[in-house]
């Protein structure tokens, strides 16, 4: 499977009377895109607000961060089986809005949502700081519920990415990037003298307000199963939930998965990049023993050397990331995780809640339990409040000047669990 | 800005008095420096200066430990240093555990910055790396050049009260407080070279060693049920409504203790969960699927279980350092047993 990736970049947002891209802006009719979002009826309003880089704004409570694409050619549309027909994505060629995105904000659903701060030291955590964004506020009508509350933001935001991608479907891209994965045949006759590499992605599943949507199918209902790599690239894979902001998977990184990334760059070169296996992190052991039994199985099924595994939040998919490895490795599989840690405020803590001697090559995205002081900004987009009750905040994490005292954890996307980063811990 | 006053501390073999056959050297203090005294003194570079050494053999500190810490201690006090500097020791055992000793006495005894250079397998490392900055250094002497370098930055960061990076910036042994810093590539491109590295058998380093667990073995079965207390203790989140005491959703500084005296049913009116890491609609519509309340009250009436116990106890495990469970655990155990608990059932989520 092919794809190519047409990159148009974005220097910046601004509002118009017309909706287009022109010269690396994007020009957004305000009304006419509150006007398709204000369809759902679950949603009472929605308003924008634009967050450039070094600007001295902070935005919370974050829920999601989505890039911008269309497809230009090939089979379906960007998030099928969510906002497009399901029809399988990744191949083709794919328009992508770089550098920005939009960020879905307003009243908060769960604990655990996050901050954005687009300068000053918060700014140096989260990536989506290096974006240009637009940020969509969506209040719930009165009295709904929260799943149903988080599936309007969750489809809001997708619809507005897809809104911005269109207007570049028809624009001349800056950059091309082409990503191509043979069939397993094709892949052993070409490259007979390179490992076999896969990548096990682990989905967070824990349960309602906590899902990852594949095709538009709840991941934890699904058992472990196989993806080409570029049909991550499509939107094959949306996040739906709100676990702590810090190491949950925004649809932004499962669209730019840099361990996809990094693989391609060595691949035909120093490896053969066989596919992704998707795998979920239910709360039942028996989900957990047999959606690791089936990691494990298609690894050996696609005969490869080694695997990277990434996890997706913290705590209780430490025991499935720890199953995944054991079982990998016990198969002669080669394995290294990504992970992150809660290794307590002063760092003398464990790290992780499970661990097992086959997990001998971690790399970490740092300790998220590390306490971080935001000053206060010019402007605040969302709700300030949150910051005493999102997971990571405390009691009197909010002071009277407007600046925040926090846990790590409460920055979007600060210790990654693909990869995203280059912070660590040691 | 004046002169920092730094004295080193080293083995015979170091102040050249002699090898094993004068390892029961008693200690000695001399003014400026001996030996590799030089080299560091030299690194300082006039930011600080060696006011003294203190010398003992490695026989007579290990086999008179407490004596020989003792005058060392006296003797460096002596040149009123602001810094203090041990070894460095590369694999020998005995000088390891003298310059760990030694180091580890100074910062805790005098309150003054030492730090000491080791390399990775020397006994030493493993007995003091949590108690004092351990350089790690080559396994021999050879490697004095590059003790230096990274001991005298390190040194003087250490003086000066600047912030203390990572060990793999820092260049010290990991002392278990786990640092945060940026790498130079992202994670995933870490991972990727780190897998190319194992599949090819090559070496390759782990940025998290696995720890060891602690395993609590379950106590005995309680014999007669039906004349037990029984508490609740949960890391589920379950409080009364309003979170009264604020117990963070996340990474929990604190639990809450209440009184279930005559509640007979946790309602979405009364009680709700204050944990940020499982989906709260359920929990909050009926606090008993978390906190078995109702149940329990069920079975006291029915003679099932001897009582209730008139508190329960609740934090969230969301997040919460083992640490701080720990110390939660300690508490909550001791007051339980004090009010003549028999049993616990401790839910989780």
């Amino acid at each position: 499977m092919k794809l190519e990736l047409g990159n148009i970049i974005i220097h910046d947002i601004q509002f118009g009377n017309v909706s287009k891209v022109e010269k690396g802006i994007i020009y957004i009719n305000k009304n006419e895109l509150g006007a398709l979002l204000s369809e759902d009826e679950n949603i009472k309003s929605v308003s924008f607000e634009i967050a450039r880089p070094g600007e001295r704004i902070r935005i919370l409570p974050v829920k999601d961060v989505i890039e911008p694409r269309i497809k230009v050619s090939g089979r379906g549309g960007i998030f099928p089986g969510m906002i497009a027909k399901v029809d399988t994505v990744g191949s083709g060629r794919t328009n992508v809005l770089k550098g920005a995105a939009v960020v879905t904000a307003g009243k908060i659903v769960g604990f655990q949502e996050g901050i954005i701060d687009m300068s000053g030291p918060g700014a140096e955590y989260t990536p989506f700081s290096k974006l240009n964004n637009l940020v969509v506020i969506c209040e719930p009508v009165p009295g709904l519920a929260q799943h149903a509350h988080e599936k309007a933001v969750r489809l809001a935001g997708l619809k507005a990415a897809a809104y911005l991608g269109n207007l570049g479907k028809d624009i001349d891209a800056d950059e091309v990037e082409i990503f191509e994965t043979p069939s397993l045949k094709e892949g052993i006759l070409k490259y007979p003298e390179l490992p076999r590499v896969a990548y096990v992605q682990m989905l967070q599943t824990q349960g309602l307000l906590h899902d990852t949507y594949v095709y538009g199918v709840d991941m934890k209902q699904s058992l472990t199963t196989i993806l080409y790599p570029t049909e991550l690239m499509d939107g094959a894979v949306v996040s739906g939930n709100c676990v702590s902001a810090c190491d949950k998977n925004t649809t932004y990184h499962h669209l730019n998965n840099p361990v996809v990334r990094d693989l391609y760059a060595k691949h035909g070169k120093e490896l053969n990049f066989t596919g992704v296996i998707i795998t979920n992190e239910n709360v039942y052991l028996a989900d957990k023993e047999r959606s690791s039994d089936w990691s494990a199985k298609l690894a050996e099924l696609l005969g490869v050397d080694g695997v990277i595994i990434s996890q997706e939040g913290f705590g209780n998919p430490d025991t499935d990331l720890i199953m995944n490895c054991k079982k990998i490795e016990a198969k002669g599989i080669k394995t290294v995780i990504i992970t992150d840690e809660y290794a307590g405020r002063d760092g003398a803590s464990q790290s992780l809640a499970d661990a097992d001697a086959s997990a001998d090559a971690v790399v970490t995205g740092g300790n998220a339990n590390m306490l971080i002081k935001l000053p206060p900004m010019e402007k605040v987009i969302g709700h300030i409040e949150a910051a005493d009750v999102i997971a990571g905040g405390f009691d009197g994490s909010l002071k009277s000047d407007g600046s925040i005292e926090v846990e790590l954890q409460v920055i979007t996307g600060a210790t990654n669990e693909l990869g995203f980063n280059r912070l660590s811990a040691r | 800005m004046e002169k920092l006053r730094a004295v080193h501390y080293i083995n015979q073999f170091f102040a050249q008095i002699g090898g094993e056959e004068k390892a029961d050297h008693k200690p000695e203090a001399r003014e400026g420096f001996v030996g590799p005294g030089m080299a560091f003194n030299a690194e300082f570079s006039g930011k600080a200066e060696i006011v003294g050494t203190v010398i003992c053999g490695d026989s007579y500190f290990n086999e008179n430990l407490e004596m020989a810490t003792k005058e060392v201690l006296a003797m460096i006090k002596s040149f009123k240093p602001d810094l203090v500097i041990a070894g460095p020791a590369f694999n020998a055992g005995r000088y390891g555990m003298a310059c760990g000793t030694v180091a580890s006495a100074v910062k805790k005894e005098l309150g003054i910055p030492a730090i000491t250079g080791m390399y990775i397998e020397n006994p030493g490392a493993d007995s003091f790396k949590k108690e004092v900055y351990i350089i790690e250094t080559k396994n021999s002497a050879a490697g004095m050049r590059d003790a230096v370098k990274a001991m005298v930055p390190f040194a003087l960061k250490l003086a000066a009260g600047e912030k203390i990076g990572a060990s793999a910036e820092e260049g010290y042994i990991p002392n278990g407080i786990r640092v945060n810093f940026f790498e130079k590539k992202r994670g995933s491109e870490r991972a990727v070279e780190m897998l190319l590295a194992k599949l090819s058998g090559k070496p390759f380093t782990t940025e998290f060693p696995m720890p060891d667990f602690d395993r609590v073995e379950p106590n005995p079965a309680v014999k007669d049920v039906s004349k037990a207390t029984i508490a609740l203790v949960t890391s589920g989140g379950i409080v009364p409504k309003g979170n009264p005491d604020h117990i963070e959703s996340s990474s929990a500084s604190k639990y809450g203790k209440y009184d279930i005296d005559g509640i007979f049913d946790l309602t979405d009116a009364t009680y709700e969960t204050a944990h940020g890491g499982y989906d709260p609609v359920y929990a909050n519509q009926d606090a008993d699927r978390v906190l078995p309340v109702d149940i329990l009250r069920e079975f006291e009436k029915e003679g099932k279980i001897g009582k209730l116990h008139r508190y329960y106890y609740t934090t969230t495990g969301n997040g919460t350092a083992v640490a701080s469970a720990k110390a939660f655990a300690e508490k909550i155990g001791k007051e339980l047993a004090a009010d003549g608990v028999d049993a616990v059932i401790l839910t989780s989520t």
